[in-house]
């Protein structure tokens, strides 16, 4: 529908609509997606006040009341809202923590891997020549490779834990951000004002960190924001495999493996927290749809 | 066609040293946290035996020569022991190959046939219901984790309705659900690059062109745009596959399915780490074998490509 | 008898910025063997026009609201699409502007000209179709084509891709050809190449063209007749010679202005000030007043009628309006 601009040329005396270099359009903050906001919300806070929230304790078994359906089954209680797991460890509390574990480790692996994926962008973009053919045909190997597979090795040579997931996580994405960084840094790179630095003296150095990561940093936020969604379901792929953070700390993917061989007594073990991340990674990528389309919509196509 | 020979010349090339580098990155690996005889030792493994992996592997030697030791093994086919089968882990490997072979290109089949006619129809009548639909089945398949679908609908379909059976490899009925969850990992991603590249191709000239000649809408749509929509899809076709890697590995675990992606679960768990290494070095050569073979076609489809 | 009759074509476009009337009531004929020049600045209508004729308007936003177009006597706008089919390549045809743009890239030249030969009625199969295509491709002049058949369009000049594209607009035989600034995307060395081959096409065929274009020059090499268009409107049209020599419309007489001359020197080329006024907030009376030198009140008031200027030859412009003749 916006197609008849081109097929006509637009209309002679018209002017386009105020473009995004800096000016928002204005109906963008009515249009937030509330729910999609919302979800996220509760679930910072859920994080954050886990020990506040969860009405038991995340690890301490109770084989008597091992595998309780939750409340609005027949044989649930009030006691335990999601019901209980194998060991008589209340879901609902190992959810909330689980919620923490989730948001932490997605957060720090996405700020690790995004910060690769920047820095080594920004030197694709910036210098070039066959430092960036290097860079630029590493990526594409990263992005046509299972990347998986070396963050399953990771955990075994390493062992399990925050460290060796940040680095896995990392691995996996920062191709992603190199990509589309070094193409932003590539339009900077021929604007005035760096030229004009570099007749003013600057050394590369400077200009690139008092010029080229300004500008970019408007993508660079939206492509973090895109992300986080992508990063949970790593993470969670990597607790299900069983190479994600060590039990008894509770983690989503870990709970839907532990519940994988009793879904038929105990369906809820997997279903809840796999829903909870479905949710919450939802919520994430509509939020992050939004936040693109406001800032730098020419990422559509990511 | 000398230029095409030169291009799979290249290719073959760009693969080997990305074969090479990978290896590396195997080898560090196992050396990164002190001595690799833990690793690749069963914990019950007998002085004789840790003499043993130091003499073959080398392990006394200096670091290069063991990089010799290991890539020469591994050129001959010689990947290590597997700690938990008690075999070579190659021998492991290949057994258990065809079981993934018989489901990775019936997803890769499935989610094209699902993709492309819906990202085309949705394209074609943007705006309206269909699209809407799609759009939002591809918003939701995006966010779905592969294992928890594929749970969910071994509960629905297996338990509780009890049609499909929910594990293990068997007649047709067990490849129904793996399948299905295997490829709903590709659809969502795929049908909504189909769409965005349709949509594209939509407005182009030659478009215009092809209704002055006379023909009809269904004939410029699923000839003259398709043609052009699909070059993004192909090319993205490196991604695609190891996305389907990565999902199967995944898929064969919550299916019980005994496939190379379930053997790479079973060697992370049992930390069994010479399985975990065989598997990574040749399923990295399958990966870029597929890739390099995909390439080579794409190149003598599409003319533009030899000369890049 | 007129090939194409063309009368009181009104279309609108839904845009964003409201609805646009880009064609608004234009009318103009064609007979066989003859050039009508549509001349005009970007976005006065010329193109909607021609995608009005051919039927081909972005199917959710642009609309033909009122008006008939005459083919061989039959109005097309009331057929369905299937009818139009069969009329769009073998009745009437068009050449699009830019040939980067208007061929499939995918596909070789000799497949999508064959594509468009074999829709013509009792085409031939196979191998003689083939050569059917070579034929083609002889008649629009180029060279080898046997070679060029098998080249994709990125392997060809801007020139051999236009020639191709006439090639395929011609396959069919139509009777009435829209060529669509044609040239503009070429070379100037090529240009006149070009427009020669057309001219000598439509001697042979007495094929009747509707010239879309900007340039004055171009009008003097290529056309009998011209229709000067503004805003949506046509506002003066005669024969190429009378238009030259003694323009009515003010527009015009700006336009022919701005064609640089070899044999004056001049020391600044004179522009037109202003813009065209926006289509979807069209002013009452004449459009093209607040650009008018010689523009008073009552243009500003009323649009004003065409009046004859001369032997088919009309303007719309109150200047040029006959003094009332006497009771």
């Amino acid at each position: 529908m916006g197609r008849i601009e081109t097929a006509a040329g637009i209309p002679a005396g018209t002017h386009a609509a105020a473009g995004p270099d800096g000016a928002a359009p204005r109906g963008h903050l009515a249009r937030l997606p509330w729910t999609a906001f919302s979800i996220i919300v509760v679930l910072v806070v859920v994080a954050v006040f886990a020990p506040l929230i969860a009405p038991h304790s995340a690890t301490e078994q109770s084989l008597p009341d091992k595998l309780r359906p939750p409340a609005w089954q027949a044989g649930g209680s009030a006691t335990h809202l999601l019901g209980t797991d194998l060991l008589g460890r209340d879901v609902l509390s190992r959810l909330v923590y689980g919620a923490r574990v989730s948001l932490v480790v997605a957060l720090s692996a996405l700020v690790a891997g995004g910060g690769v994926g920047l820095a080594l962008g920004i030197l694709a973009g910036y210098v070039g020549g066959r430092l960036d053919g290097l860079i630029m045909r590493t990526v594409d190997a990263t992005l046509t490779f299972p990347t998986i597979l070396i963050a399953l090795l990771l955990t075994v040579s390493l062992g399990q834990g925050l460290r060796t997931i940040v680095i896995a996580v990392t691995l996996i994405i920062w191709a992603r951000f190199a990509r589309i960084v070094r193409g932003e840094v590539l339009a900077v790179k021929t604007r005035d004002f760096v030229a004009l630095a570099r007749v003013h003296g600057c050394s590369h150095l400077r200009i690139m960190a008092v010029h080229i990561v300004p500008n970019v940093m408007n993508t660079f936020m939206v492509l973090l924001t895109l992300h986080i969604g992508f990063v949970i379901i790593v993470e969670a792929s990597l607790s299900f495999l069983g190479a994600g953070i060590a039990p008894p700390t509770p983690s989503w993917g870990q709970m839907v493996a532990d519940g994988r061989n009793h879904i038929a007594s105990g369906w809820w073990l997997s279903v809840v927290p796999g829903t909870a991340i479905l949710l919450v990674v939802l919520a994430f990528n509509l939020f992050g749809d939004w936040l693109r389309d406001w800032l730098d919509p020419r990422l559509r196509q990511v | 066609m000398s230029a095409m020979q030169r291009y799979i010349l290249r290719r073959l090339l760009q693969g080997a040293i990305l074969l090479f580098v990978l290896a590396l990155v195997v080898f560090a690996l196992a050396r990164v946290t002190g001595n690799p005889a833990d690793l690749l030792l069963p914990e019950d493994a007998t002085r004789e035996d840790r003499a043993d992996l130091l003499r073959t592997l080398g392990l006394d030697r200096p670091v290069h020569e063991q990089l010799v030791v290991f890539l020469s093994g591994a050129v001959r086919g010689d990947l290590g022991q597997s700690i938990r089968y008690r075999k070579p882990a190659a021998e492991v490997f290949f057994e258990r190959l065809p079981n993934t072979l018989t489901l990775v290109p019936l997803a890769l089949a499935v989610a094209v046939l699902i993709s492309v006619p819906l990202g085309v129809l949705a394209a074609v009548h943007r705006g309206t219901l269909i699209d809407r639909c799609c759009s939002a089945g591809a918003v939701l398949g995006i966010a779905t984790p592969s294992f928890w679908l594929g749970i969910v609908l071994i509960y629905v379909f297996s338990i509780q309705l009890g049609w499909l059976p929910s594990a293990r490899m068997g007649g047709p009925s067990h490849y129904v659900l793996p399948v299905v969850t295997l490829a709903a990992f590709l659809v969502a991603g795929m049908m909504r690059l189909v769409r965005s590249s349709m949509l594209e191709v939509l407005d182009s000239e030659f478009v215009k062109l092809a209704r002055i000649k006379g023909l009809s809408q269904t004939v410029v749509i699923w000839k003259h745009c398709l043609s052009n929509a699909l070059i993004p899809v192909v090319t993205l076709f490196g991604v695609f596959f190891a996305l389907l890697v990565t999902g199967a590995i995944v898929t064969e675990t919550v299916f019980a399915w005994p496939g190379v992606g379930r053997l790479t679960y079973e060697a992370v768990i049992f930390r069994d780490y010479p399985l975990l290494q065989a598997v990574i070095l040749l399923k990295g050569v399958i990966v870029l074998g597929v890739n390099l073979v995909v390439d080579v076609l794409y190149a003598y489809l599409d003319p533009r490509v030899r000369y890049a | 008898m007129s090939l194409l009759d063309v009368r009181d074509l009104h279309t609108q476009l839904h845009t964003r910025w409201g609805l646009v009337r880009a064609v608004d009531g234009v009318s103009f004929s064609l007979i066989a063997g003859e050039t009508l020049g549509l001349v005009g600045e970007s976005g006065s209508g010329k193109t909607m026009t021609a995608l009005s004729i051919l039927r081909l308007l972005p199917p959710e936003t642009g609309r033909v609201v009122r008006g008939q177009v005459l083919l061989d006597g039959e109005d097309v706008l009331v057929k369905s699409e299937r009818e139009m089919r069969a009329v769009r390549g073998r009745r009437i045809s068009m050449i699009l502007q830019d040939p980067q743009t208007s061929l499939n890239p995918v596909f070789t030249a000799g497949d999508q000209l064959v594509e468009a030969l074999r829709l013509r009625p009792a085409a031939p199969t196979g191998q003689s179709l083939r050569q059917r295509a070579e034929d083609a491709l002889r008649r629009v002049r180029v060279s080898a084509p046997e070679q060029r058949m098998r080249d994709y369009p990125h392997q060809m000049s801007g020139g051999m891709k236009q020639r191709v594209v006439g090639a395929i607009a011609l396959a069919g035989e139509p009777h009435v050809l829209i060529a669509d600034e044609p040239t503009t995307a070429l070379d100037a060395t090529i240009q006149l190449q070009y427009l020669t081959l057309l001219k000598e096409i439509q001697e042979r065929t007495g094929l009747a063209m509707l010239f879309i274009t900007h340039d004055f020059g171009i009008v003097a090499r290529m056309c009998d007749r011209v229709a000067v268009m503004y805003a949506g409107r046509i506002v003066e049209s005669g024969p190429v010679r009378a238009i030259f020599r003694a323009p009515g419309h003010p527009y015009t007489e700006a336009l022919l202005a701005s064609v640089p001359r070899m044999d004056a020197s001049i020391e600044r080329l004179p522009s037109i000030e202003g813009q065209p006024p926006a289509l979807h907030r069209l002013p009452e009376g004449c459009r093209f007043a607040p650009r008018c030198g010689y523009a008073d009140d009552r243009c500003r008031r009323e649009y004003p009628p065409a009046f004859p200027v001369g032997p088919a030859h009309d303007a719309s412009c109150w200047r040029v309006e006959p003094s009332r003749p006497s009771r």
